[in-house]
């Protein structure tokens, strides 16, 4: 199954690096009449400035990969860091990191990154990748949390505090060498909420709409009314490929786990 | 008792977690709210117009921090959130109670339903793993996860409402005549099916998912062995033997998946141009109303937090281990 998912995104990374020659026009120069229907010179139409959709499609994948990769990032960071200091640590910093990460898990995302979106003056991917990253790190770094938990009481971890190697190395020469594929698993899923997440903000035009991604291309889609005007396709498009992109890093992630899980493996 | 006591307080603690950042966010932005609010209306701002937004926003530089908090959170708790500015002069607390009650509804029952469904499904994907049908349920459910549910929302409005013209494309009920009794509810529900289909089919995958997983690792455990052994109905060792000690964590789950719903079903509801909070939080980002924007997060937190607190109860009720 991974070898899907990485075939997926295999094909939109080389969609993103080669997208000006993969494309028939720039994104956004008008190049036609506004709200055209496909055509074998559009294939997928035109906006409302009469730029073409397919050629945006295309470079769209750039801003959404680049946002969706470097969120996922930033956010398995956090998560890993609060995580392993939580689960070695212990005592009341466990205590207090704990219930933070717990808060930010049951605090609804979307309304949170709104209301922090709403007040920042600029819009941008940056703010886009840091308000996702800041507020979705609650799962990731409560499974780390856990399993530092049963990572630290292990031989070979007490054995080196014997010997008295530092807190700092053995937490990062110790414990996280042996929990790579946890983290992997959890930045694949990351990545995942983070493209859905970019979507859902710039769809509300709370990232900056000039920009096109993915997402910013359902806003104006929406904006201009799409479907009520036949223009599915406006819409299908994008959205498809967000959703053939977020599958692909759920594969990713769900291999993992039951490659390192035996208790999901095939009996 | 203890564990009763240890998630209200967790609960408290969280209420007063979201609070707060409602009171900092605004503070720690750069830019002055009051003055931005008023650039709407043109380059050249009176000072005292500023300073009189300042004070309607609980933003006036006179007092102190600690000051504006505490009469933040008294107004919080007083249910005083304010005017909003784009119902004005309608309360804040108004356009809640009008809106909340449309959003509560839709995601209560689509929640339910989708938890029953994916859970169902959930326990057969996990016990038929090896097969195909065990497979396709599992790859999509994955599918499902990927999907941005304003997305759907926006392919059904498509098919069921622009090209089939099952159902309306707007509204919660009919706004074309005045209908009393039954006849209102029959339209409140006919305007429901495609918001709550959406939510139902893309909360789907999470409790397939979910409920798959926890099949999978009960069905390793020896009395399943036992039951098999001692030549069960298949069924049976499904039903009554893996899915009931398989659901115990699903339950625990359904918290936190709540979030997700209910963040999705605000996108939704701007879709169908529902008259929930999502819509009303959608209006309010676009004219910047910041005290409505306020309330509604207040208030969506709340409601998670709730049903979080009761699902706790719950698990304590069915789970005797917990209570101890």
């Amino acid at each position: 199954m991974w070898k899907i998912g990485l075939g997926i995104i295999l094909f939109f990374v080389l969609m993103a690096v080669f997208a000006p020659y993969l494309s028939k026009y720039s994104p956004n120069r008008t190049v036609s009449l506004p709200y055209q229907p496909p055509s074998r010179e559009h294939w997928l139409g035109t906006d409302r400035l009469g730029r073409d959709i397919m050629s945006q499609v295309i470079h769209g994948s750039r801003l959404s990969l680049i946002i969706g990769i470097s969120t996922g990032l930033l956010m398995t960071l956090i998560a890993t860091g609060i995580g392993m200091m939580a689960g070695y640590f212990g005592g009341l910093l466990d205590r207090i990191l704990s219930i933070l990460m717990d808060i930010f898990l049951v605090i609804p995302g979307i309304p949170l990154m709104i209301v922090i979106s709403s007040y920042v003056r600029v819009r941008g991917p940056l703010v886009v990748i840091l308000v996702i990253a800041l507020t979705s790190w609650g799962s990731g770094a409560r499974v780390i949390r856990s399993q530092v938990l049963s990572l630290k009481n292990r031989e070979f971890v007490m054995a080196s505090r014997v010997v008295g190697e530092s807190n700092l190395r053995i937490i990062f020469f110790e414990i996280l060498p042996n929990m790579l594929s946890l983290v992997a698993s959890i930045f694949f899923n990351s990545v995942l909420y983070a493209i859905i997440g970019e979507a859902s903000l710039s769809f509300l035009g709370l990232s900056d709409v000039s920009k096109i991604t993915w997402g910013t291309m359902l806003y104006w889609a929406q904006n201009a009314n799409a479907l009520l005007n036949g223009m599915w396709y406006w819409v299908f498009a994008p959205g498809l490929c967000i959703v053939l992109l977020g599958t692909s890093f759920a594969l990713l992630s769900f291999s993992i786990d039951e490659i390192t899980n035996p208790r999901l493996k095939a009996r | 008792m203890k564990y009763i006591l240890n998630r209200l307080f967790f609960f408290v603690i969280t209420l007063f977690f979201a609070l707060t950042l409602n009171f900092v966010i605004p503070r720690l932005m750069p830019g002055d709210p009051a003055e931005r609010l008023l650039m709407r209306f043109g380059p050249n701002i009176d000072d005292r117009a500023i300073e009189a937004m300042r004070i309607a926003l609980g933003l006036d530089k006179e007092k102190d921090l600690f000051t504006q908090y505490v009469e933040y959170l008294k107004n919080t708790f007083t249910g005083n959130f304010g005017i909003s500015y784009l119902h004005y002069p309608v309360p804040v607390k108004q356009v809640l109670a009008s809106s909340l009650p449309w959003t509560l509804g839709l995601v209560g029952t689509s929640t339910i339903i989708s938890f029953i469904l994916g859970t169902l499904l959930g326990v057969y994907a996990g016990w038929r793993r090896d097969r195909k049908i065990g497979s396709g349920i599992l790859i999509f459910s994955l599918c499902l996860r990927s999907i941005a549910y304003f997305w759907l929302a926006m392919l059904f409005l498509y098919v069921f409402g622009y090209r089939l013209g099952w159902f309306p494309l707007a509204n919660a009920y009919s706004t074309k005549e005045n209908l009393y009794g039954i006849k209102f509810v029959l339209s409140v529900i006919y305007h429901a099916v495609l918001p709550s289909m959406t939510l139902i089919v893309a909360s789907l995958g999470n409790w397939i998912l979910t409920m798959r997983n926890n099949m999978i690792s009960v069905l390793a455990e020896d009395y399943i062995i036992l039951a098999e052994a001692k030549g069960l109905d298949e069924g049976y060792i499904m039903l009554r033997y893996a899915a009931r000690n398989a659901i115990l964590p699903s339950i625990t789950a359904f918290g936190i998946s709540l979030g997700f719903v209910v963040s999705g079903a605000l996108l939704t509801e701007i879709v169908y141009s529902y008259p929930g909070v999502g819509y009303q939080l959608y209006r309010a980002v676009l004219s910047q109303d910041f005290p409505l924007i306020q309330a509604i997060f207040f208030f969506v937190s709340l409601s998670v937090l709730l049903a979080n607190l009761v699902m706790d109860f719950l698990y304590a009720f069915l789970d005797p281990r917990v209570r101890g």
